[in-house]
């Protein structure tokens, strides 16, 4: 990417013998939000730590705005930083914390001050300037700590799981709320996550990564509906598994338990009698017939489970058992447990696992 | 049942007391007792009014409070950088801090006077200010147990790494990092160590009296081995002065900066 912001080129790290992120490269656009998406120990943080200076990468080269950073300590690189844990320093109020990169910039007391007022109003805390840490909720730590990481104007916005330590409602508003601040500020951002909706639902970009290695890197649609690896389909999103035979690869015919089912995707060189990993997205498949789906394999209801809003449906499909949810419609009963189905799907829905 | 069982509390509770109580009471009646016509406060003018009481305190206490300082320079950036950069070294640290209660203070003292007489490389004992420096490095030593142990323990309440490092990444250097946040937030722990460094050092006997200094604790101690009366004053007034720092830290702790850690 010829006009990338930040660029990650060939960078490794190892801890002794062990190589935790091997032959990592990344370009990002100015202003785009990219997530780095995989499991503990992936990788992901240390990557992260690593453009922050945090780390130095045992090879590769980091460039922030066409400037060499490799070598360059934390505090030179003009970067915002969230933590997991806040960080907020206790024995400041609020207004001093967002005040603190300001301080230390050498700007001078006024402007520090309409510049902590200004923060304070884009994250919607105006009256909490005089608090201290200890007297807010975890949520709003978490604003106060994205204010005081904005403040100094930094060139690149980093996320090291900031949502990770709030409870499920406030993760979702402070996610939303962190994207609607980096568009208006049109901050280049890198955000570490292992949670997938997070990533999928606040992302230009996901990087997917997988020990050590960036598995995939695409948008969330493209991560989502076209995983690359077996990892990424796993990872990402909820999979329904299917162990089949290739019967012919030239029309893409699949055995799956006792029945046949074409696929669309490259079958990647598989021969006649090849086993292949199949998935199916639960959203991909009905129950019975339904319009454009041109796929169907029969089964047995194996269970179901009642949400609310929708009904959960688990149906025995050879040793395979394929998840679905449907809505729940009060004129139309739920499934019953051992009833003979059919689970029908378009052969575009079919990934072929590598 | 239960008030039985807050009976005795009480009944330990007030015997503990008495064991506290009653030594001091009679040191202090005794004290009193310098007037054989009735009770005064004679003993205590005594000592306020002697020259040698007003010089020995007052470089005791300039002693103690240069102790401290050096200490707190040592302790904090060895403490925090251990915390930080090295945590596999701590129990060499730790056992190194406690290298002091192990050791008597005669053999240190012995040490320093042939490390460096007047004849030796670094002839600290050749000037007076130089056998002063000493003694205070020597009182750090002697202090370090309590005060690495009072600032470790300080860290031991923060997030010493997280902080330091959203510290740097806004631009600070490490002046700026423990001047403005590890040290106001450990700094209930080293006014601890701080107060336990001035007691030690007030009441210190060996290494000032063999290096020859002008201190508060060979003063006691010459005191006590001449006069009646005056050591027992001298006792209350070193008590007192113990509860006078407490309280002052208690002072000091109900005003120092606000933490998570310490919300009330």
């Amino acid at each position: 990417m010829a006009d990338s912001f930040l660029s990650i080129q060939h960078v490794k790290k190892s801890f002794g013998e062990v190589t935790v992120v091997q032959d990592f490269n990344l370009d990002v656009a100015p202003g785009e939000f990219v997530s780095f998406l995989g499991p503990s120990g992936c990788g992901k943080t240390t990557v992260l730590r690593m453009v922050a200076g945090f780390e130095e990468p045992t090879a590769g080269k980091i460039v922030i705005a066409g400037k060499d950073v490799t070598r360059l300590k934390p505090n030179q690189r003009n970067i915002g930083m969230v933590f997991q844990a806040y960080a907020l320093f206790p024995n400041l109020t609020v207004a001093q914390n967002i005040a603190f990169g300001l301080r230390v910039a050498g700007m001078p007391k006024a402007d520090q001050g309409k510049r902590v007022a200004e923060m304070l109003n884009i994250i919607k805390l105006p009256q909490m300037g005089d608090r201290y840490p200890y007297q807010l909720s975890g949520g709003q730590q978490q604003r106060i700590a994205l204010a005081r990481a904005l403040a100094p104007s930094p060139k690149l916005l980093l996320l090291d799981e900031p949502l990770s330590a709030l409870d499920a409602k406030v993760r979702v508003s402070l996610r939303d709320e962190i994207r609607s601040i980096q568009k208006r500020l049109g901050i280049t951002t890198v955000f570490v996550t292992h949670d997938q909706e997070e990533a999928l639902s606040i992302s230009d970009r996901i990087v997917v990564m997988y020990q050590g290695v960036a598995e995939q890197m695409g948008t969330p649609f493209e991560i989502y509906n076209r995983p690359s690896t077996k990892f990424v389909a796993n990872f990402v999103g909820t999979l329904n598994v299917l162990e089949g035979t290739v019967s012919d690869p030239a029309k893409g015919t699949v055995k799956v338990a006792d029945d046949m089912i074409t696929v669309k995707s490259s079958l990647n060189g598989a021969k006649a009698g090849d086993a292949v990993t199949l998935a199916l997205r639960p959203e991909a498949i009905a129950l019975g017939e339904y319009p454009g789906h041109d796929q169907k394999l029969p089964g047995k209801i194996a269970d179901v489970n009642f949400l609310g809003s929708v009904i959960r449906v688990k149906v025995a499909v050879g040793k395979a058992i394929v998840s679905m949810d449907t809505f729940n419609k009060s004129t139309t009963p739920p499934p019953q447990v051992g009833e003979p189905a059919s689970i029908t799907f378009t052969s575009r829905d079919v990934l072929v696992l590598h | 049942m239960k008030r039985g069982g807050a009976w005795w509390a009480w009944l330990i509770f007030f015997i503990g007391m008495l064991y506290f109580i009653v030594p001091l009471i009679a040191t202090f009646h005794f004290s009193l007792k310098m007037k054989r016509e009735g009770l005064s406060f004679e003993a205590y003018r005594v000592v306020f009014s002697s020259s040698q009481f007003q010089e020995t305190f007052t470089f005791s206490v300039v002693a103690a409070i240069c102790t401290i300082i050096l200490g707190v320079l040592i302790v904090v950036p060895t403490a925090y950088w251990v915390r930080l950069r090295m945590p596999q070294l701590r129990p060499v640290i730790e056992f190194i801090t406690l290298l002091p209660l192990v050791i008597p203070a005669i053999v240190i003292v012995f040490g320093y006077i042939r490390m460096y007489g007047t004849n030796s490389w670094l002839p600290f004992l050749g000037t007076i200010t130089g056998t002063n420096v000493l003694l205070v490095i020597g009182y750090v030593v002697l202090a370090l147990p309590y005060m690495y142990r009072a600032v470790d323990t300080g860290l031991r309440t923060i997030d010493v790494k997280t902080l330091t490092e959203a510290a740097q990444i806004m631009g600070a250097g490490w002046t700026t990092i423990i001047g403005r946040v590890i040290l106001p937030n450990v700094l209930i722990a080293v006014l601890s160590g701080a107060f336990l460094t001035f007691a030690i050092v007030l009441g210190e006997f060996t290494i000032a009296s063999l290096l020859n200094r002008p201190a508060f604790g060979p003063y006691m101690q010459n005191l006590g081995a001449n006069r009646a009366y005056e050591p027992a004053a001298l006792a209350i007034i070193a008590f007192l002065l113990t509860w006078g720092c407490m309280t002052a830290i208690q002072f000091l702790a109900r005003y120092a900066p606000k933490s998570a850690n310490r919300p009330n």
